[in-house]
C-alpha cells in the first residue's frame, strides 16, 4: 500500500489565555491519500479551522503546535524551517478561506495576484504566468477570462472572487488543497456550483482535498472520508458510507438526526437537536469531552476513553457500539 | 474622474477667494494704510494726499475688486517698504521656502514611516513605546525652542553645522529637522495604526498561504495598502508647513517667504502681507487637492466610484 | 448557606461591575492620563497661588542685579533661578508665566469650543444647507495660514492679552467643528433620537438631552487638544514679538528675550521652553488618556 500523502498523529494546539491554557485541539490523528477528499465536519469552535492553519503553518505566534507526526509526502512539517514551509505553501499545499470578499488584496489586479501565485515558485515569464492564469480562470468557470485579469477585486462578486481564489490556489498544481468552509459566505445557489467545482478539479488533477464544513449535505455529496470533530477532538473518522450508514459515536448520530436525509428521514418526523453547549476547553479536560451533552453518558466517561477501530472506521467511546444498554445512573 | 476634478477645483477657487476677501477686510481694520505708507513723520495733509492718490478713500468692496482683478493677472501691487513689485519679491523668496518644505516633509516621512512600520510589527515592544514617546513628545515641543536648542548644541557647542544663512546645503539641515519634526507624530501614528489594521486582514493571510516571504508580505502587500491615508496626510501636512516656516525661517535667518511674511507684518507692509496670505492659502488648497487625487490614484476602490 | 458577604458577590456576578466602577478602573489604570492630570493640576495650583508663592514681583526691575546666574551655577538663593537682563527675578516670572499660558489656553479653548461646537452640532443635526455652509466655512478656515493671520491681526490691533485670546479663540474652532459635526451625525442616526422626535420633543431639548451627552466625551478630548494648541501658538506669537507684549511674563516672550544671550546664559532659553514643553505634554497626555478611557476602541 502506498504511503499516504498526509499523515497526522496526535496533533495538539494550545493557546495561552489570561485564565489558563486553552487546549483548542487535543490529539487528532488522520491520514489522507492522493486524490482523496476528506471532509472535516464540526460545529463552530470545534477546532477545524485551527487544524487546517496548523497544517499550513499559518498559526499565529501565540498558538503552540505539537504533534508526534505531521508529514506531507515525507517532509515532517513540525520540524520544517520557515523556508521549507514557504516552498510548500502555495506550490504543493494550497488553501482557500472562508471570506472571499476580503481575501484578495484590493490594491492589485486579479491578474497580478494570480501571476504572483505562480511566479513565487516557478521561474517562468510574466506572459507564461498570464497564460496560465487565463487557463485556470476558464477552468473555474469564469467567462471572458482575459479581460478579468486587469480587473480589481472590488469589481467582482463574492462568488466570482471565490472562484478566483480557487484558481489562485491551483496555479502551481498543488497536491493538496485545503478549503476552509469555502461556501459559507456565499449564496446557496452558488454554493453547490463551487463545491462541485472543487470536487471535479480534485478528481481531474488527482489532488487531495481537505474540505472543512459544517454542512452534512455537502459531505454526503463529495467526501471519500469523513472526520467528525467536536471541541478539539476527532470523535469519529471513517469512509463516508460507514459514517452515514453506521454512525457510531453519539455526537455523529446526533448530527445526522439534525438534518433531513432523503431515504432515511420519514415525512413529518421531528428533526433532532443536541441539547447543551460546548464545554470550556481551558485547563485539563477529563475523559470524554462530549459527556456533558451525551444521552448515554455514565460515570466511567470521566476516565480513559478507548479508541475503537474497525478497518478504517474509528471512534472514541466507552461503549463498544456507542450506546449505553444497561440501567446505570446518568451522571456527568 | 474629470468631473470630480473640476468640481473640486471650483470649490477650491471659491475657498481661495473667500480667504483673500477675509484677509483683505481684516487688514482694512488696520485703520489707516495711508498713515503706514507715509511714515511717522508725515503731516495730516501728506497723509490725506496719499490717501487720495492710492484710492484708500474709496469703498472697501471697490478696493477689493481692484486688488483681486490685478492679483488674478499676477500683479500684487508694490511693497510699501521695498518699493518693489510684490510678485517678484515673493517669487524670489519662494524657492527657499519650497525647498525647506519639501525637505521637511521628506525628512518626516523617512523617519516616521519606518518607525511606524516597526512599531506595528512589534506592538507593545520597547521600540513601540519609544516610537509612541517620540510622537507624544514631538507634539508637545515648541518649535522655536527646539530650533534654538539645536542651534546651541549642534552649531555652537559642537560646531558641526552653521547656525544661519542659506549658502550651502548644510544650512538646510537644522531648519529641515525643526520644520519636519512637527509632522512626524501624526505620520507615525497613522502608519502604525494602518499597518496594525492591514496586517490583520484576510488578504495578508492569503499572501502568506501563497508562500510569500515576510518581507514581501510586509511591503508589497501590507504597506502598499496602509500607506494610502499616510500619503494624503503628508500632502496636507505640506500645506501646514508654510505656516511653520515663519518661525523656522526667522530663527535660522533664512530669506524665504515665511521670513518675508514676518518682516512685512512688523513693518505694516500691507500689499505684501495680503499677497502672502493668498499665496499661502493657495498652496494649502493645492496640496489638499493633491492629497485627494493621490488617494484616488493609490486606492483602486476609489477610482471607479 | 448564603451570608451577607456571599450575597454581595453573588449580586456582582449577576449584575457585573457598574459603568461607574469600570470607568474609575480605566481612569486609574491609565498611566498617561494620571500623570498628565496630576502635572496639570500642580501647574494650575502654582498659577493660582502665584502671588503667594513667587518670591518677588515679576515686574520689579533692578539694574544692579541684572543677569545673575541661577543657584546651581553659582548664584544665591535670593534669586533661585537668577535674574534676566532687566534684573527681574526669573523664578517669579516663570511662576506668573504659568498664569498667562493657562489663562490663554483655557479661555481661547473655551471661545473656540463654543463657536466650533455650535457650528458642528448645527451642521450635523440639521444637515442640508446648514451643513453645506458650515463645511464651506471650515474649509475656508483650514485654508487660512493661521500663524500668518494671527500675526497680522495682532500687529494691527496691538499685542495684549485680550487681543491674543480673542484672535486665538476666533481662529481655533475648526477641529471642534469637524469633530462635533461627525459625532453629531453619528449620534443623530441612533434610535433614541428618532424616538425623541416622534414623541414631539422640541429641537433644543433633543440637542441638550439626547445629542450633547453622547458627544461630550469627544468634546472633552478636543478641548484638551486645542488648549495645548492655543498655548503653543501664543508662545510662538510672543516669541516672534507679535503676541503678549513685554513686560508681561509670557514664557514664549521670555525665550525670545533670552535668545540673544543664549550662548552665555542658556538657561534663559532652556527653562521657559522646558516648562512650556511640560505643560503641553501634560495636557496632551491627559487628552490622549481621556480618548482612550472614554472610547477604548479608538486606541491606536
Amino acid at each position: 500500500m502506498t504511503e499516504p500523502l498526509l499523515s497526522v498523529r496526535n496533533l495538539r494546539l494550545d493557546i495561552p489565555t489570561g485564565s489558563g491554557t486553552l487546549h483548542a485541539v487535543r490529539g487528532i490523528d488522520f491520514d489522507l491519500n492522493r486524490g482523496e477528499t476528506l471532509c472535516i465536519v464540526g460545529e463552530s469552535g470545534s477546532g477545524k479551522s485551527l487544524t487546517s492553519l496548523a497544517l499550513m503553518g499559518l498559526l499565529g505566534k501565540s498558538i503552540k503546535r505539537n504533534a508526534d507526526r505531521m508529514t506531507f509526502d515525507g517532509t515532517e512539517l513540525t520540524t520544517a524551517s520557515q523556508g521549507q514551509m514557504r516552498k510548500l505553501r502555495g506550490a504543493r499545499m494550497a488553501m482557500i478561506f472562508q471570506e472571499p470578499m476580503t481575501s484578495l488584496n484590493p490594491a492589485y489586479t486579479i491578474g497580478d495576484q494570480l501571476a504572483e501565485a505562480l511566479l513565487l515558485h516557478r521561474k517562468v515569464s510574466r506572459q507564461q504566468a498570464r497564460d496560465r492564469a487565463i487557463e485556470l480562470l476558464e477552468k473555474v468557470g469564469i467567462t471572458a477570462a482575459e479581460s478579468r485579469l486587469s480587473q480589481y477585486p472590488h469589481q467582482l462578486s463574492g462568488g466570482l472572487r471565490q472562484r478566483v481564489m480557487i484558481a489562485m490556489a491551483l496555479m502551481c498544481e498543488p497536491e493538496l488543497i485545503i478549503a476552509d468552509e469555502p461556501t459559507t459566505a456565499l449564496d446557496v445557489t452558488i454554493q453547490a456550483q463551487i463545491l462541485r467545482l472543487l470536487h471535479d478539479l480534485g478528481r481531474e488533477m488527482n489532488m487531495a482535498v481537505i474540505l472543512i464544513t459544517h454542512d452534512l449535505g455537502v459531505v454526503a455529496r463529495v467526501a471519500d472520508k469523513v472526520a467528525v470533530m467536536y471541541a478539539g477532538e476527532l470523535v469519529e473518522t471513517g469512509p463516508v458510507a460507514d459514517i452515514f450508514n453506521a454512525p457510531s459515536h453519539p455526537y455523529t448520530r446526533g448530527l445526522l438526526r439534525c438534518i433531513p436525509l432523503p431515504g432515511k428521514t420519514d415525512r413529518g418526523a421531528k428533526l433532532g437537536t443536541i441539547p447543551g453547549i460546548v464545554p470550556s476547553l481551558v485547563g485539563e479536560v477529563e475523559g470524554c469531552v462530549f459527556r456533558t451533552r451525551c444521552p448515554h453518558a455514565v460515570a466511567e466517561c470521566r476516565g480513559e476513553i478507548p479508541k475503537r477501530e474497525d478497518g478504517s472506521h474509528a471512534f472514541r467511546c466507552i461503549f463498544p457500539d456507542g450506546k449505553r444498554h444497561s440501567e446505570k445512573e446518568l451522571t456527568v | 474622474m474629470l468631473q470630480f476634478i473640476l468640481k473640486r477645483l471650483g470649490l477650491a477657487l471659491l475657498v481661495a477667494f473667500t480667504v483673500s476677501f477675509i484677509s483683505f477686510s481684516l487688514l482694512f481694520l488696520s485703520g489707516d494704510p495711508a498713515a503706514a505708507l507715509a511714515g511717522e513723520t508725515a503731516s495730516g495733509e501728506d497723509i490725506e494726499a496719499l490717501r487720495r492718490l492710492y484710492g484708500f478713500d474709496r469703498p472697501m468692496l471697490v478696493q477689493y475688486g481692484e486688488w483681486l482683478f490685478s492679483a488674478l493677472q499676477g500683479d500684487f501691487g508694490e511693497s510699501y517698504y521695498f518699493r518693489l513689485p510684490v510678485a517678484s519679491l515673493i517669487a524670489d523668496r519662494l524657492s527657499v521656502t519650497m525647498t525647506l518644505g519639501v525637505c521637511g516633509i521628506v525628512f518626516a516621512l523617512l523617519t516616521a514611516v519606518p518607525l511606524g512600520v516597526v512599531a506595528a510589527i512589534r506592538p507593545n515592544s520597547i521600540i513601540d513605546r519609544v516610537a509612541l514617546f517620540i510622537s507624544v513628545a514631538g507634539q508637545a515641543m515648541p518649535s522655536f525652542w527646539f530650533g534654538l536648542i539645536l542651534i546651541v548644541v549642534f552649531a555652537i557647542q559642537l560646531g558641526w553645522l552653521p547656525p544661519s544663512g542659506t549658502d550651502t546645503w548644510r544650512h538646510f539641515i537644522l531648519p529641515t529637522i525643526v520644520l519636519g519634526y512637527y509632522a512626524m507624530p501624526a505620520i507615525m501614528r497613522l502608519t502604525r495604526a494602518g499597518m496594525l489594521d492591514v496586517l490583520n486582514s484576510d488578504y495578508i493571510r492569503t499572501a502568506r498561504a501563497k508562500g510569500a516571504n515576510e518581507r514581501r508580505v510586509l511591503f508589497r502587500h501590507a504597506l502598499r495598502n496602509a500607506i494610502i491615508p499616510v500619503v494624503s496626510l503628508a500632502a496636507v501636512q505640506m500645506g501646514f508647513m508654510l505656516g511653520g516656516s515663519i518661525v523656522v525661517e526667522s530663527i535660522f535667518a533664512l530669506h524665504g517667504a515665511g521670513y518675508l511674511a514676518w518682516e512685512s507684518i512688523a513693518r505694516n507692509d500691507l500689499p505684501t502681507v495680503q499677497a502672502l496670505i493668498l499665496i499661502f492659502s493657495m498652496f494649502y488648497i493645492v496640496f489638499t487637492f493633491l492629497a485627494d487625487v493621490l488617494n484616488a490614484w493609490l486606492d483602486p476602490r476609489m477610482r471607479s466610484s | 448557606m448564603i451570608t451577607a458577604g456571599t450575597h454581595d458577590s453573588l449580586l456582582d456576578e449577576i449584575t457585573g461591575p457598574t459603568p461607574g466602577q469600570m470607568l474609575r478602573k480605566r481612569v486609574f489604570g491609565h498611566q498617561g492620563l494620571l500623570i498628565g492630570a496630576i502635572v496639570l493640576v500642580i501647574l494650575t495650583i502654582i498659577a493660582i497661588l502665584a502671588p503667594w508663592i513667587a518670591p518677588h514681583d515679576p515686574y520689579a526691575q533692578s539694574l544692579m542685579t541684572r543677569m545673575e546666574p541661577p543657584v546651581f551655577l553659582g548664584g544665591d538663593w535670593e534669586h533661585p533661578l537668577g535674574t534676566d537682563h532687566l534684573g527681574r527675578d526669573y523664578l517669579s516670572r516663570l511662576i506668573y508665566g504659568a498664569r498667562i499660558s493657562l489663562l490663554i489656553g483655557a479661555v481661547a479653548a473655551l471661545i473656540s469650543g463654543v463657536i466650533g461646537t455650535a457650528m458642528g452640532v448645527a451642521a450635523g443635526y440639521f444637515g442640508g444647507k446648514v451643513d453645506a455652509v458650515v463645511t464651506f466655512l471650515i474649509n475656508v478656515r483650514l485654508a487660512m495660514p493661521v500663524v500668518l493671520v494671527a500675526l497680522a491681526v495682532v500687529a494691527i490691533l496691538g499685542g495684549s492679552l485680550q487681543v491674543v485670546i480673542g484672535v486665538l479663540g476666533l481662529l481655533l474652532w475648526d477641529r471642534f467643528a469637524v469633530v462635533m459635526r461627525a459625532s453629531t451625525m453619528q449620534v443623530r442616526r441612533r434610535e433614541y433620537v428618532a424616538a425623541a422626535q416622534v414623541i414631539g420633543a422640541s429641537t433644543p431639548r433633543i440637542l441638550l438631552s439626547e445629542i450633547m451627552p453622547n458627544i461630550a466625551n469627544n468634546l472633552i478630548v478636543v478641548v484638551t487638544l486645542e488648549m495645548a494648541h492655543a498655548i503653543l501658538l501664543e508662545a510662538a506669537l510672543s516669541f516672534l514679538g507679535l503676541g503678549v507684549q513685554p513686560p508681561t511674563p509670557s514664557w514664549g516672550l521670555m525665550v525670545s528675550e533670552g535668545k540673544n544671550m543664549m550662548l552665555f546664559e542658556p538657561w534663559l532659553v532652556l527653562i521657559p521652553g522646558a516648562v512650556l514643553f511640560v505643560l503641553v505634554l501634560a495636557i496632551n497626555l491627559m487628552g490622549d488618556g481621556l480618548r482612550d478611557v472614554t472610547a477604548p476602541e479608538n486606541r491606536s
